[in-house]
């Protein structure tokens, strides 16, 4: 889970990580009392999860209660690369001198943890590695021993940082491997990581992701969740426990196994190619167990996606047998008409594996107009594509 | 012969007592796995009655080894306990520990990695987040159903379980040395690299088929490692096209992070050490058919 800049700033705040008085408001009013509590000049900074802020207009100046309601105003509500901002974090400003770079982040390829150190930032690490790779450090984490002060005074000596802030990087680069590991971060990425013209440093920027796996030792984390950018259908097959992604297309896709799952959007998308440029609609991955009730949530998420016009179910019976798989889908569609669901669209079935010839003859032997039995997996999703293109 | 896994392997189970240990525990042995025992220090000295094989229960993964000479642990502990169960595991020095559970927050996988590396790494573990290991024929360590196919001679490596069921189906006639199921989590103890090196000096082992996903650069590196030293073929199949970035795909690691982990970049790197790479699992199987038919 990726976090706002303001969740991070907390965050860090929370850890005691030098940052800058601020505070978060959705509303002018809101924006007004934080700018009279904070006094003076402030930053008004919009809120979303994108880059080029700075370039779109969505980060300003203001003077005062008045000219921070005015830009606020302006701010909230406008469109950034897609995402609409609803919420600015309003600071106080700082006098920076010089800016830095400075992150921990997971190393999968070492499967370990590594942190990328910089005195030029301010700007994209990636472009200063490419450009000047000699002023960025990487310094792969021992995961068990973590970053004590001899860690980090190593990382801030390779960096170069200047001896003034030494000391300063050497306090933060720990503080914020403690915050890193106590909130089972993935990120946090301090881009710039700033000198002030009095010699303090200070986290102005915060990038932080979350291992939503940790969210057991985390129940805090929850609500850092923006409920009003979270897809409805997603939202509604969370609550479900079901593993389903919102997709741009017209053929909903049911299965079992993320791998499969992700196969079968590929597949559908490539005989999409041939009828009507059709593409999935969703990622939906109904696990091991596919119970008639878990199918019947399944397909109520799907067939209440109302750009869905087929439905292609690909079910590969490993533990699961497919006989039980066929029954869930005869029950779901009965749950769903006892629920007073209206289903309309086309039901494409590939089912092999385990039990296979059972499942299928349970599908023949229920008679449903709607369900469609095709026994490979490129046939079925032809064969979907096809239906969801006539449908459209 | 196969690799990691063979008939003689002496598998244990930590977790055993609980519902998805027992279950597998039961299915492992009805697929011929030499399965001495489990773990629970809640439960030790007691035994468990799986269809007329009592397996007695250990208080550690140690006391089980030293009692029963098990070379193998199949983990199914909860995610709260996974680090804790994995160290036990690394500390008794156990050859093969496969952790099948998902869900393991990526901080204690990374932390008994290190401590596996730490102890010179004499414990081989395949997962988190994965379906397990079999040797069709021979043994199975895991949740992989062991009536797909019998034993034969290509050699499979997969992060998905059920793509790793679909193509040990295609190719059920063919048959498999050893199947892996490495895992879809961000860090993985065994990588395809790892599987592909151990296929290579396998003798039993004619051909590979390697299945990967979006996310991270292990198919980019796998390929590097196969110019370098892999003379068997290699066939190739990754999931993920039409994912869009920035959205995780049911794995903690199926994720395309800004431009790198594309299936596209994955399908080229493997393409440009003459990998061939099929566009569904069923072209893939195809493919494969052809290399073993050419023989």
């Amino acid at each position: 889970m990726d976090l706002y800049e303001y969740q991070g700033r907390d965050l860090f705040e929370r850890h005691g990580l030098p940052v800058l008085a601020g505070g978060v408001a959705t509303t002018p009013e809101e924006a007004r009392a934080i700018a009279e509590r904070l006094g003076g000049r402030v930053v008004v900074k919009a809120q979303v999860k994108v880059g080029g802020r700075g370039k779109a207009g969505g980060v300003k100046l203001a003077e005062g209660a008045e000219e921070t309601v005015a830009r606020a105003t302006d701010i909230l509500g406008m469109d950034i690369k897609g995402h609409t901002v609803h919420k600015v974090m309003i600071t106080v400003t700082a006098d920076v001198a010089e800016e830095y770079y400075f992150s921990y982040l997971l190393d999968r390829a070492n499967r370990t943890f590594l942190c990328i150190a910089s005195v030029a930032g301010g700007m994209d690490i990636e472009q200063v590695a490419a450009e000047t790779p000699e002023k960025v450090v990487k310094a792969p984490i021992d995961a068990v021993k973590g970053v004590d002060e001899a860690k980090a005074r190593e990382i801030v000596d390779a960096a170069n940082f200047p001896a003034e802030v030494a000391d300063q990087v050497v306090e933060v680069a720990v503080g914020l491997w403690q915050a890193f590991v106590a909130e089972d971060a993935t990120l946090v990425e301090v881009n710039p990581l700033a000198k002030t013209a009095e010699g303090k440093l200070l986290l102005l920027d915060a990038k932080v992701s979350l291992d939503e796996n940790a969210g057991f030792r985390h129940p805090d984390h929850e609500a850092l969740v923006d409920q009003a950018t979270v897809d409805p259908l997603e939202q509604a097959a969370k609550e479900k426990d079901l593993n389903y992604v919102k997709l741009d297309g017209e053929v909903g896709i049911i299965g079992n196994g993320a791998g499969l799952v992700m196969s079968t959007l590929d597949v559908v998308a490539y005989a999409g190619e041939r009828h009507g440029n059709v593409k999935p609609a969703n990622f939906l991955d109904i696990g091991g167990g596919a119970s008639a009730a878990v199918m019947a949530n399944g397909l109520e998420i799907v067939l209440s996606d109302p750009s869905v016009k087929s439905v292609f179910v690909n079910v590969f019976g490993g533990i699961t047998a497919c006989d039980a798989v066929a029954n869930g889908i005869v029950q779901a569609l009965e749950l769903l008409e006892q629920r007073g669901e209206q289903v309309t669209k086309p039901l494409v079935v590939r089912l092999d594996g385990n039990n296979a010839e059972a499942g299928r003859a349970i599908l023949d032997g229920a008679n449903n107009p709607l369900i469609e039995r095709v026994d490979t997996m490129d046939g079925a999703a032809e064969r979907a594509a096809e239906l969801a293109a006539a449908g459209v | 012969m196969a690799i990691w896994l063979t008939k003689d392997s002496k598998v244990i189970v930590q977790g055993m007592t609980g519902s998805e240990g027992s279950k597998h525990t039961r299915r492992m042995l009805a697929a011929g796995t030499n399965v001495v025992g489990g773990v629970n220090p809640r439960k030790a000295g007691t035994t468990v009655d799986f269809d007329g094989t009592e397996l007695p229960v250990f208080a550690s993964v140690a006391d089980a080894m030293k009692d029963t000479g098990a070379d193998v642990t199949v983990i199914f502990v909860p995610p709260q306990f996974t680090k804790g169960a994995v160290i036990e595991a690394i500390d008794a020095e156990i050859p093969l520990a496969v952790v099948i559970t998902e869900g393991v927050p990526v901080h204690d996988t990374a932390a008994f990695w290190a401590y596996n590396v730490a102890k010179g790494e004499r414990t081989r573990i395949i997962g988190p987040n994965c379906p397990g290991i079999a040797s069709p024929g021979s043994s199975n360590a895991g949740i992989i159903p062991a009536d797909i196919t019998g034993s034969g001679r290509i050699g499979l490596v997969s992060k998905s379980g059920t793509l790793t069921y679909q193509m040990m189906y295609e190719l059920r006639d063919i048959g498999f040395s050893t199947c892996v199921g490495i895992g879809g989590d961000p860090i993985i103890g065994t990588t395809h690299i790892d599987a592909l090196a151990a296929f290579e000096a396998d003798p039993d082992t004619d051909a590979i088929v390697m299945i990967g996903e979006i996310g991270g650069d292990a198919e980019e590196r796998a390929a590097e490692f196969i110019k370098a030293n892999v003379s068997k073929p290699v066939v190739g199949y990754i999931a993920g096209f039409t994912a869009p970035p920035g959205k995780t795909m049911g794995h903690a690691g199926a994720i395309i992070s800004g431009s790198a982990g594309t299936a596209d970049a994955k399908k080229a790197a493997l393409e440009a050490v003459g990998v061939k790479v099929g566009k569904t699992p069923t072209e893939t199987a195809k493919l494969m058919r052809e290399i073993m038919s050419a023989g």
